[in-house]
C-alpha cells in the first residue's frame, strides 16, 4: 500500500517560514509543486545565498574534476594552490582502461603548481611554464591541460599565453588551458562549459583520420563512473555501432581529436556537454540527440532511436536481438525484487541530469519519486530546451564565454536532411532538443533546484522516504535520520548502473538498502517504547 | 601498474608537484573548527572550497560535516566579500542556529585583501550576531603552510579569541592535541583521568566526528570544547601542546594573552614520547603517575618483546604530517625498525631538524625531505631505487603499495578506503599497541602469502 503523503504545496510553505523574508522570497520560485500538464517555471542556475548549506562545488570541479578528469592521457596541471588538486585527485572514480600495460594513464597522478605566497605577488606564470616543462621532460605527454584556481585569474596569470608558448617550445605537445576559476558562475556548470570550449577549440577536429564502421557516433556526457561507459561500449559493440569519442569516460587525447569524424551525437548528461554538441553541429554537420542509458527502458528506447536515426533494417533488427537477449535478466531480477521494492519512495537530488534519469529505475522497481531537483542544472534541464529563448542571461553566466562557431568550410558534412530529422523530431526522437526533468514528473511532486542541507531534513521529517539519493556531503546526515543514501555521484562505490547490466546491479543495491535489518536495529531494546512492564513500573514509582 | 609513469631515475623539480603529500590550509581550520561544541565552520570563500573540504572530511569520517560558504562570485571577486559574510551570519544564524560561527579564509578572499576581522566586527555591530553568539575567524590563505597550519592557525584563533585571564586560578590543564583523531581525543581525555589530572582540552572532535547513529541527525553533535570552557583557558595552570606544527601557536597565544605557560611535546604516539607526555601530565598536574598507566605500558613493551624478530631492522618508508611523522619516527626507532624514508608537504625547518635530532645517529641512511616538491612522487622514486619493507601513509600510499608490493600501514589523513582511526586510537600506549597489531599484522601477512608450501608456518 501506499503511503499517504501529504499536500506539498503546505511542505512548501512550511520549509519557507524559518527562512529570513528575502531569502524566502527567493527560494520560492526554486520550489515548484510540479504539474506536468503546465507550463511551470523554476529559479535555477542562480547564486546560492551565502550562508546556506549548498551540495555546489565550483566552476574548477565541474571543468577539471568533472568533464576532462576522466581523460587519460592528458597531464592536467592545475595551477593554484595545492588544494584544489588535491581534492580532486581520484576522488570521482572515473574508470579507465589503457590499450596496453604501457600506454599513458596520467590518471592516478596528482599535479600542481603549488602556488605559494611569493606567486601569488609577482605572478604564477613562471612556475607554470617550468611545471609544464618538468611534466614535458618526465612523461613526454600528446597533451598538457592547464586549470586556474581563484587566485590565478585574480592576480592576472594568462595561462592561455603560457599554454600557446609552450606549446610551441614544446613541439610535439599540446597545451592548453582553461580559465575555470572557481569564482566563474554558480556552480560546477560554469566549468563544464569552458571545459566544452576550450576542448572544441583546441582539440576536436585535428584528426582526420576515418574510423571504420557503419554506423559511428560520439557519446557526450558520459563519463564512465563505476563503469558505466564500458557497459555502453559493450552494448554498442553487440549492436555493431563503432564509437569514435566518448566525451569523457575511458577517453584519450586522439581520440577527441577526431570525433568530429562520427555521423551522429548522442547525448548523455544534457547539461555538461550539450554546448559541444551544439558547436559539433554548427562546424561539422553532426545531429545530436538526446538518449538515456539508465534504467532498462530508457536504454532499449536509446538503442532504439539511435537504430531508427540510421534507417538500417539490420541495425534495427541487432539492436532487437540485443535487448530481447538483455532484457532477461532484467525481468528475472525485477520479478524477485520489485515486491521487495514496490510502493516504496525515493528523493532523488543530484548533477544535472542523474536527478532525472534515475527515476526510471525507480520506477522500474515500482518505486515513485515524490521530489527531486538539480545541483547544478538550468532552466532547460527542468523544463525542456523549449525555454532556452526565455532565459534570461544574468551577470554570472554572461561572463562565461559564448564561442562563435561557424561552417567548417571543408570540414562540414551534412549527415541528414533538415527534413529528415524534423520526421525524427516529430517521432519524439528528442534530436537536438531535451524535454526535461518536469514533464516526466508525476503531479504534485516537489521539484527544488539548488537544495539546502535545511530544505533536505524537512523533506525528510515530511516524507519519510525510503531512500534518499544525493552526494558524498548529504550522506551520512540523511542517514543519521535512518533513512539509506545512495550516492549517485560515486554509486557507493558500486555500479555500474548504466545499460540493462547496471540496472540489475541498481535494482540489487537499492533492494539491499532499502531491505537492511540495521535500519530496524538502531533503537536499543530498552529505548524502544513500550518498554518491559516492570521498567513501567518503576518509572511511574519514581514520579 | 597504476603509476607506470614513475620513473626510477630522480630528477630535480622546483615547480611541479606531482601526488602531494599536503593539502591546503582551509580544510585544517574546518576540522578544528568541528572541535568546538555548537560550531559552525563557515569557509569565506568560492563555494567549492567548502564542498571540497567537507567532502574530503566526510570521507575520511563518513559522519556528517556540516559546513557555510560565502559562495563567491565574480562579481564579489572584485568587490570584496564582506557583503557575502555578512549575509551568510545572518542566514547561518536564522537557519542553522549555532552557538558559533567560525570564519576561515581562502585563497581567494586573501588574495583579494578581505578583512575578516573587520567584517566580523561589523556582524557585531549590526546587530547580526544574536546576543550570548560568538563569530570566530582566522586566515588561513591556501597558498602557505599546508592543512597542517590552517589547523594551526584555527586552534590559535581559539585561544586568542576566546580564553579570558579572569585572574581566578582554575586547577586544570590546557590541552592541546593537535591534529589527532576523534580516537586519540578520547584517548587523552582518558589517560588524563586516570592520572587524576583535570584538562580541558581544544579543540576536541570526539562526540561530533564519531557521533553514534540515533536516528536523529543533530546538527551540533554532544561533543566538542564548549565556548565556556574554552574561554576558561585563560585561567588554566599549565598547557601542555602536543604537536609543534598543529599546537605550538595556540599555546603561545594563550601564554601571551593570559600569562599561561606551556610544555611542547611531540605528539604521544609510541613508547618514548607518551612517557614524555604522562610525565608532563604527572609534573604539572601534581600526581603520580599510577600503576594502571605503567600496566598500559607494560603491556605494549610487553608485545614488542615478543615480536621482536618480526620487526627488526625493518626499512620503513613514512609520509604525511610533520607531528605525527615526528612522533612515528622515534617509535619506529624503539622498536629497531628503520624509518628510512620521511617526506611530509608540508614546510617548516624544525621539521627535518627534529626527525634528524631523534633519527640522524641510529638511523644513518635516512632520507628526510618536506615543503616544496617534497611529494609522494618523489618518495615512490626513492623507493623504485631502494625498496622498503613497509609503508605508512594516508589512503593514496596503496597505489605506491600496490606497485611495489609493499606491506602498508594506513595512518594519517585522509584514509578513505578503511574505518577505525576514528573509534581507535593511535595515541597513548593503548594506541602504540594498535599501531604495533595493524604493522605486524601487514608485516605477516605478506610472509604467509609469500611463504613457499615446506615454509608456510602455522604459529608466528
Amino acid at each position: 500500500m501506499s503511503k499517504k503523503l501529504k499536500d506539498a504545496s503546505t511542505i512548501k510553505e512550511e520549509i519557507l517560514k524559518q527562512y529570513p523574508p528575502k531569502v524566502a522570497r527567493k527560494r520560492s520560485n526554486a520550489i515548484v509543486v510540479n504539474d506536468p500538464a503546465i507550463d511551470q517555471e523554476i529559479l535555477s542556475n542562480v547564486r546560492t545565498i551565502p550562508g546556506i548549506i549548498t551540495q555546489r562545488g565550483c566552476s574548477y570541479a565541474g571543468c577539471k574534476g568533472v568533464v576532462l578528469g576522466p581523460t587519460r592521457d592528458i597531464i592536467n596541471i592545475t595551477h593554484g594552490p595545492i588544494g584544489c588538486g588535491f581534492y580532486s585527485w581520484l576522488t570521482r572514480r572515473n574508470q579507465t582502461k589503457p590499450e596496453t600495460e604501457d600506454s599513458e594513464n596520467y590518471m592516478p597522478y596528482c599535479f600542481s603548481t603549488d602556488m605559494q605566497d611569493d606567486n601569488i605577488v609577482f605572478g604564477g606564470e613562471k612556475k607554470l611554464k617550468a611545471a609544464i616543462r618538468e611534466a614535458y621532460d618526465l612523461f613526454h605527454p600528446k597533451g598538457i591541460a592547464i586549470f586556474s584556481t581563484c587566485p590565478v585569474g585574480l592576480i592576472g596569470d594568462d595561462v592561455h599565453a603560457v599554454a600557446r608558448d609552450m606549446k610551441e617550445e614544446l613541439g610535439d605537445c599540446n597545451v592548453f588551458g582553461f580559465s575555470c576559476e572557481g569564482y566563474k558562475g554558480v556552480s560546477q556548470s560554469a566549468g563544464h562549459h569552458i571545459a566544452n570550449n576550450q576542448i572544441f577549440k583546441h582539440v576536436v577536429g585535428r584528426d582526420n583520420t576515418v574510423k571504420e564502421g557503419k554506423f559511428k557516433i560520439n557519446l557526450l556526457g558520459e563519463y564512465n563512473i563505476g563503469g558505466d561507459g564500458f557497459v555502453i561500449d559493450e552494448l554498442f559493440a553487440k549492436c555493431g555501432i563503432t564509437v569514435i569519442s566518448t566525451f569523457s569516460g575511458n577517453s584519450t587525447l586522439g581520440a577527441f581529436e577526431r570525433s568530429h569524424t562520427a555521423d551522429l551525437n548522442l547525448v548523455m548528461c544534457h547539461r555538461s556537454i550539450n554546448y559541444m554538441a551544439e558547436m559539433m553541429e554548427t562546424k561539422y554537420g553532426i545531429p545530436w540527440m538526446k538518449i538515456n542509458f539508465i534504467g532498462a527502458k530508457e536504454t532499449a528506447k536509446s538503442l532504439r532511436k539511435i537504430a531508427q536515426y540510421f534507417e538500417d533494417k539490420e541495425l534495427i533488427e541487432t539492436v532487437e536481438k540485443v535487448i530481447a537477449e538483455e532484457i532477461q535478466a532484467v525481468e528475472e531480477t525485477i520479478k524477485e525484487i520489485r515486491p521487495r521494492t514496490e510502493n516504496k519512495l525515493a528523493m532523488i537530488f543530484v548533477g544535472g541530469s542523474r536527478a532525472h534519469h534515475y527515476q526510471g529505475l525507480f520506477s522500474e522497481l515500482g518505486m515513485k519519486t515524490v521530489s527531486a531537483g538539480y545541483e547544478f542544472g538550468h532552466r532547460d534541464d527542468y523544463e525542456g530546451r523549449k525555454v532556452i529563448p526565455d532565459i534570461k542571461v544574468d551577470a554570472d553566466s554572461r561572463n562565461i564565454e559564448e564561442l562563435d562557431v561557424e561552417k567548417d568550410p571543408e570540414l562540414y558534412k551534412e549527415r541528414k536532411s533538415a527534413a529528415d530529422l524534423k520526421k525524427l523530431s516529430d517521432k519524439g526522437f528528442e534530436i537536438a532538443d531535451y524535454i526535461g526533468m518536469m514533464p516526466d514528473m508525476e503531479k504534485d511532486t516537489l521539484v527544488i533546484d539548488d537544495i539546502s542541507q535545511y530544505e533536505t531534513e524537512k523533506l525528510i521529517e515530511y516524507y519519510k522516504p525510503d531512500v534518499f539519493c544525493a552526494g558524498i556531503k548529504e550522506k551520512y546526515a540523511v542517514q543519521k535520520m535512518g533513512i539509506p543514501l545512495k550516492q549517485l555521484h560515486s554509486y557507493d562505490y558500486g555500479g555500474p548502473y548504466a545499460g540493462f547490466k547496471g540496472a540489475v546491479n541498481f535494482y540489487k543495491d537499492i533492494d539491499m538498502m532499502v531491505n537492511t535489518s540495521i535500519w530496524g536495529l538502531i533503537k536499543a531494546p530498552w529505548e524502544k517504547e513500550k518498554q518491559p512492564e516492570i521498567s513501567a513500573n518503576f518509572v511511574s514509582g519514581a514520579v | 601498474m597504476l603509476l607506470r609513469h614513475t620513473p626510477k631515475e630522480e630528477v630535480k623539480r622546483e615547480a611541479l608537484t606531482i601526488n602531494p603529500a599536503k593539502t591546503c590550509q582551509p580544510i585544517g581550520a574546518m576540522y578544528a573548527s568541528l572541535g568546538i561544541h555548537g560550531c559552525l565552520p563557515h569557509s569565506h570563500g568560492s563555494q567549492g572550497c567548502c564542498a571540497y573540504h567537507r567532502s574530503t572530511l566526510t570521507r575520511h569520517y563518513k559522519e556528517p560535516i556540516m559546513a557555510a560558504t560565502s559562495s563567491f562570485t565574480e562579481g564579489s571577486s572584485v568587490f570584496g566579500g564582506q557583503a557575502n559574510l555578512l549575509q551568510a551570519i545572518n542566514t547561518i544564524f536564522t537557519v542553522y542556529n549555532p552557538d558559533i560561527i567560525a570564519v576561515h579564509t581562502t585563497c581567494l578572499s586573501e588574495t583579494i585583501g578581505d578583512d575578516v576581522n573587520q567584517i566580523a566586527q561589523k556582524a557585531y555591530d549590526d546587530g547580526k550576531v544574536p546576543e550570548g553568539k560568538y563569530v570566530i575567524h582566522t586566515n588561513t590563505p591556501s597558498y602557505i603552510g599546508s592543512h597542517v597550519t590552517g589547523f594551526s592557525n584555527m586552534t590559535a584563533s581559539m585561544a586568542k579569541q576566546l580564553s579570558e585571564h579572569t585572574g581566578r586560578d582554575i586547577d586544570q590543564l590546557n590541552i592541546i592535541p593537535g591534529w589527532v583523531e576523534p580516537a586519540d581525543m578520547v584517548e587523552i581525555k582518558r589517560l588524563s583521568a586516570e592520572m587524576g589530572v583535570k584538562i580541558v582540552m581544544f579543540p576536541d572532535t570526539s562526540g561530533v566526528l564519531d557521533a553514534p547513529q540515533t536516528g536523529k541527525h543533530e546538527m551540533y553533535p554532544d561533543g566538542g570544547t564548549t565556548i565556556p570552557e574554552l574561554k576558561s583557558t585563560g585561567d588554566s595552570i599549565y598547557t601542555i601542546a602536543l604537536g609543534k606544527f598543529a599546537s605550538e601557536q595556540a599555546a603561545q597565544a594563550i601564554d601571551s594573552k593570559c600569562k599561561v605557560k606551556y610544555d611542547m611535546l611531540d605528539l604521544p604516539i609510541g613508547i618514548s614520547a607518551t612517557d614524555r607526555f604522562i610525565e608532563a601530565l604527572a609534573k604539572r598536574g601534581g600526581v603520580y603517575v599510577p600503576e594502571s598507566i605503567t600496566k598500559e605500558r607494560g603491556q605494549l613493551i610487553d608485545i614488542v618483546t615478543d615480536m621482536h624478530q618480526y620487526l627488526y631492522n625493518k626499512r620503513v618508508a613514512i609520509f604525511g604530517d610533520p607531528d605525527q611523522l615526528i612522533a612515528l619516527t622515534e617509535f619506529l626507532i624503539d622498536l629497531n625498525m628503520r624509518p628510512v624514508y620521511v617526506v611530509s608537504g608540508t614546510p617548516g625547518k624544525y621539521f627535518e631538524s627534529r626527525i634528524m635530532e631523534i633519527a640522524g645517529n641510529k638511523v644513518p641512511e635516512i632520507k628526510v625531505k618536506n615543503g616544496s616538491c617534497a611529494d609522494a612522487f618523489l618518495l615512490h622514486q626513492w623507493i623504485k631505487n631502494e625498496p622498503v619493507d613497509l609503508l605508512i601513509g594516508n589512503t593514496y600510499g596503496k597505489y605506491i603499495a600496490r606497485d611495489e608490493d609493499i606491506p602498508f600501514v594506513r595512518m594519517g589523513f585522509p584514509i578513505v578506503d578503511r574505518i577505525g582511526h576514528s573509534y581507535f586510537p593511535t595515541v597513548g600506549y593503548k594506541g602504540g599497541m594498535r599501531i604495533l597489531e595493524k604493522i605486524l599484522g601487514v608485516l605477516m601477512d605478506k610472509q604467509d602469502k609469500d611463504a613457499k608450501e615446506e615454509k608456510f608456518e602455522l604459529v608466528m
